[in-house]
Parts: structure tokens; sequence; C-alpha cells
């Protein structure tokens, strides 16, 4: 009996050296799962502890992001791949959700239509288009959730790494990819609302959005899928595969002459990446309860990159927390000081380039990976450029 | 990977045969024609811009010539082969830089220069086994950086890196090594080491030694071919090509 507690500690103590930071993160996500809950529904309304649906909401959104960081940093902090267009994938989840809530209204529609969403009523269109088929079924949706972003990924991938196109290039593209898309989705005739997009769901899978207990199901429900995709990413990172992967940013050549085909490496990384954006984004939509072009929008890939910059990249779990903490600071700021926060976001990402390169993570640990922090230094000043111009566009 | 009709004598590890690689109209391979044997070590000499890196970018695939042959162990056809591809057939090609995974640290290098087929699902679930540990163990030994082992790369002395780039190439067991200028900013101690390195290694393997330090190429040439704009200008003992008034006019007399 006493041996096995001692070997069940030490090998809880032995996970916990190995990992800390995502040890922590564990731990704090399995306790947003049990306080949320308890916090809601068991704390009266009056109660100073009680936490209001609007608090709800919000961090539901701040784990999606957290999950839309933890898939950036795959790919970034690991791979070097500097992908400037994961809000699309995001954006691509969020509306496969939007089209099975969609479909879940019926006839509660303004127009009362049992198969048709409202914009298509307003449009006059009289059948549903053929890619709208199979969304009234919850699993059809999980299925693009997952498949879309994968194709996505899968064909640009494809292209540009056998192309080997890297650095800037690739970054740039990504930038290209996700505006596209942005404004092909603003088009009323693509069939997703235009630049409305989709609202005014109702439930999920029976359930109505507007009540407290089907927001706390989808906050746990996110915490959930964030521990396990953090899970996941580790199990990557921590195979010979996931060491490939580092040993490509450092030097592409080198293990192209070892004899790995690298550009699959980085084809499947990037695909797995882009499906867990995906899944973020669709968990995001029934929680802030709209989903429209603007998801696509540049700036929100690059803000996600900032996210993972000031957390920390190559841990996961900085990124994640980077995520969580930028956007907390993000509601305080565009509450108290609208007009300041860009320059605040702006001034953030610069300071923590000059002076953390490892991210608010990097205060506390050891130097160990100094080195490849360095080597990240030209792609944030790249980047850093860039969202300067975009923050200057956006103000304008 | 059909032989080739006019076979050359047996025993060659490498044939190039009327090799030519022009950019933009300059002739970098000018109808190179050479052959190694099995076993050998062979040093390759020649002043900058003889085509040097260029014959180890034909044979590692990176280049593709425009006109010629270029045959490994006398069946593999290099020409028909991608990069990845000659690296598996067993052709290990050591950079000028030292180019190693720097975030990763040396016993991590070795690992992921293990031979063998490799995908990315497979190396998602692999495990080293215990030969491999051995294999890697030895390797250290050989290059000298047992006591480095669980140092990042990135961390390690540019002789040191030098030898983790050779070490992971052995990990490969190729037949045949390319070595582009192994000494290049090492110190007389490192460079004497690394003679001796390449040295043992040459009876299992085959190996050409690219380099510029002519002392070096010395201590450790059995037979030197001299390129010179992109041709063999001449080939034999250390002795015989240093006496080539040819030689003597184009390379060791400036």
């Amino acid at each position: 009996m006493l041996t096995r507690v001692v070997r069940v500690g030490r090998r809880l103590w032995t996970a916990w050296d190995a990992d800390r930071g995502g040890t922590v993160l564990l731990v704090l996500l399995a306790g947003v799962a049990i306080a949320v809950p308890a916090l809601n529904q068991l704390a009266p309304a009056s109660s100073a502890l009680h936490l209001s649906t609007y608090s709800l909401s919000l961090i539901g959104k701040y784990l999606c992001y957290a999950m839309l960081a933890l898939a950036l940093d795959l790919v970034w902090g690991y791979g070097g791949i500097l992908s400037l267009g994961h809000a699309a994938f995001f954006a691509l989840g969020g509306y496969a959700m939007g089209m099975y809530l969609m479909r879940q209204i019926g006839s509660r529609g303004v127009y009362g239509d049992p198969i048709l969403p409202d914009f298509m009523v307003f449009l006059n269109w009289q059948k549903l288009p053929w890619f709208w088929v199979g969304f009234n079924h919850f699993w059809f949706a999980l299925l693009v959730i997952a498949a879309l972003p994968a194709l996505l990924a899968l064909l640009f991938g494809w292209f540009a790494f056998r192309s080997r196109v890297t650095g800037v290039y690739f970054s740039i593209m990504t930038q290209a990819l996700s505006y596209a898309l942005m404004l092909a989705f603003f088009r009323n005739d693509m069939g997703f609302g235009g630049n409305n997009g989709f609202t005014d769901f109702k439930d999920i899978l029976g359930f109505d959005l507007h009540e407290d207990g089907t927001r706390v199901m989808l906050v746990v429900v996110t915490a959930a899928a964030l521990a396990a995709s953090y899970l996941a990413c580790r199990a990557i990172v921590g195979s010979r595969a996931g060491r490939l992967f580092r040993a490509i940013r450092d030097a592409e050549s080198r293990a192209r002459f070892l004899g790995y085909r690298v550009e699959s490496y980085k084809l499947w990384v990037f695909v797995f990446s882009a499906v867990l954006a995906g899944i973020a984004g669709a968990l995001y939509v029934p929680q802030v309860g709209i989903i429209n072009p603007g998801e696509f929008a540049p700036i929100n890939s690059i803000e996600a990159v900032i996210w993972v910059a000031v957390g920390g990249r190559g841990t996961l779990f900085g990124a994640a927390a980077g995520a969580v903490l930028v956007n907390y600071a993000k509601t305080y700021f565009t509450g108290a000081l609208p007009e300041l926060w860009l320059y605040a976001l702006g001034a953030l990402f610069v300071l923590v380039t000059l002076f953390l390169p490892r991210g608010l993570v990097g205060l506390g640990a050891s130097r160990r990976r100094a080195v490849q922090a360095g080597a990240a230094a030209p792609v944030i000043w790249a980047l850093g450029s860039h969202v300067g111009v975009s923050l200057g566009s956006k103000l304008k | 990977m059909i032989r080739p009709p006019d076979l050359p004598s047996p025993g060659k590890i490498l044939t190039l045969d009327d090799v030519t690689v022009s950019f933009d109209g300059f002739k970098a391979l000018d109808g190179l024609t050479l052959s190694v044997d099995r076993g050998e070590l062979r040093c390759i000499i020649g002043p900058n811009g003889a085509g040097k890196t260029t014959m180890m970018d034909v044979v590692t695939g990176k280049t593709r010539p425009d006109h010629g042959s270029a045959w490994f162990a006398e069946d593999v056809d290099l020409l028909a082969l991608s990069e990845p591809e000659i690296a598996q057939a067993g052709i290990g090609r050591k950079f000028q830089k030292p180019t190693v995974f720097e975030s990763l640290t040396v016993f991590e290098n070795l690992e992921l220069a293990i031979w063998g087929d490799k995908s990315f699902w497979k190396d998602l679930v692999a495990r080293l086994t215990r030969a491999e540990r051995r294999h890697i163990d030895d390797i250290l030994d050989v290059t000298g950086l047992t006591t480095e082992r669980a140092a990042l790369a990135g961390t390690l002395s540019h002789g040191q890196k030098q030898w983790l780039e050779i070490g992971m190439l052995l990990m490969q067991e190729p037949e045949l090594l390319l070595v582009d200028e192994p000494v290049a900013g090492m110190t007389p101690d490192e460079t004497h080491r690394t003679a001796e390195l390449l040295l043992s290694l040459a009876a299992e393997h085959s190996l050409i030694v690219v380099e510029h330090d002519m002392d070096f190429v010395r201590s450790i040439a059995r037979r030197v071919t001299v390129l010179h704009e992109g041709r063999v200008l001449a080939d034999g003992d250390m002795g015989r090509v240093q006496n080539d008034p040819l030689v003597v006019e184009v390379y060791l007399g400036a």
C-alpha cells in the first residue's frame, strides 16, 4: 500500500518536474471546469462570488483564444512557420458551427421558414444551397469543423512547402489567403450571410443558448478541449517527429540531407494546427453568439501572433497564458481607455520583442532556449513593422 | 537503377562522367569526369570557383547537371533521385558551414540522424531501441562528444559542431561521405583531431574531402584531385600533384 502511494507520488512528481508550466495550465483548467459551474449555478445571484452571464462568455472566449494560440505556437514556436492566416482556420471552424446553429433555428426565424435561414429568405432564395445540406446534423457539423480547415491547410501547405516557400514569404501568403477568404465571405451570393454573417442562434443540441446552464457547459467543454489540445501538442512536440520539426527550423537542408522529406513533417503539423484552430473557432461561435467575415480579418491573425509572443513562444502553455492575459487586458482597456488599446497592444509587442524575446514565460525560466529566441529576432522584427502598418491603417 | 552500358571497372563508389553544369552561361562544371574507389579517402582541391561545391551539389541532388551522368556504387543513377533519396541510398554530406540542430541536444541531434525509414507518422511514435542507444553512444565516443551529450548543440564550439555533424553523418552508416572544408576555422589542435577522425573513418567508408588548408590535405591525403574551371586539372598522390607545373601555376603557386 505504502509503496504504491510512493510510486504514484514519484510518478506525479516526475510529470510535474518535466513540464511545470503545462501542469499548472492543466490544473488551472481543471479549476475553471469546477469553479465556473459552482460560482454560476450554486452561488446566489446577489452574492459577490456569483459569476455573471457576461463573465461566462468572456471566460469561454478567452479559452477559445488560448486554443488558437496553442495551435499557432505549435507551428510558429516549434517549426518557425509564422502563419499569419490562422484566423482563417478559426473562422472556418466557426462558420461550420454557425451553419449548424442556423439550421437549429428552424421556423423560429423572423421569416419563419422551416428550412431556409432568414438571410436566404431575404435574398429570395427558394432552395437550400447544396453546401448547406447535412448541417442540420450535429455530427456532420463536427466533421466539417475538423475537415474543412484540415483540407485548406493540406492544399495550401502542400503547394507552399513543396515549393519551399519559407519565412516572410510564407507569412505574406497566409495573410493573403485569409484576406481573400474575408472578401469572399463578405459577398451575399456566397451563401454565408454576407457581411452580417450568422447570429440570433437559439439552441445547440436542444439546449437553449440563452440559458446560463448551457453556457456553463460550453465553458467546461472548451476547458476540456483546451486541456486535450495541450496534451496532444505536448505529445507531438515530445515525439521524434516533433524534434525533427524543431530541427527543420534550425537547419532545413541538414534535415533534408539526413534523408527526411521535410515537407511532409511541416505539412502534417500545419494541418493538425489548422484543425485545432478550427475547433477553437467552433467553440467560440456559440459562446459569443455571432460569426461574420470580420473573423477572417488579417489583424485577427496578427493579434494571435502577439498573444503567443507575449506569453512565450515555443512553450505551448505560455502561448495559452499569453492569449488569456492579452485578451483580459484588451477587455479592460477597450472598456476603460478605448482609443488607447491599439497603442497599448503595439507597445506591448515592441517591449516584449525587445526585452523579453521569450515572452513572459522567459521571466522565470532558465536560459535553456536562449539560442532559439535569438533566431526568432529577425522574424519578429519583420512582423513588428507589419503590425505597425496594419494598426496604422486600422486607426485611420 | 539499371547498370550503365559502359560500366567502369568494378569497385567504384562514385563515377562522374562528362558532367556539365552552367549557371547563366558560366560553366561551373565543364565536362567533369571523375571516379572514386570504394574505401578511398580522396581529397579534392582547387581555387575558388573551380567547381568543388557544385560537384558536391550534383552528387547530393541539389543541382541537376545540364549534361553527363553520375553513378553511385556503380548501379544507382544519382540524377534520377531526390536529395532525401540520395541520402537514403547511402551518401552523407557535411556542409562547409557546420550545420547542426542548435536548439536540440547533442544526443537528440544524433537521434534524428538515425538511419532508417523516415516518415512523420512513424516518428510520431518512434522509441529508441537499445541497439540505437548503443550506436549513439559509440558515435559520441568516436567524435569525442560523450561529455557533451546533454548540451544544446548551439552551445558547442565551432570544432565540436563540425564533429557532431560528422557524427550525424556516421549515424546514417553512409557508404560515401562528402566532407566540405572540415577544418575551416579550427584551431591547430582541432585540425589535428579532425585529421585523425577522418583517417579512422577511411577504412570502413569512402570519403571525399574538399579542403583549402594544404597542410591538412598533406596530412590526410592519399590521392588528390585538382579541379580548375570545372574540370580535372591533375590527379595523383600529393607529391606528384604538388610538382605538376600546371597545378603550380593555377593554384599552389598563387
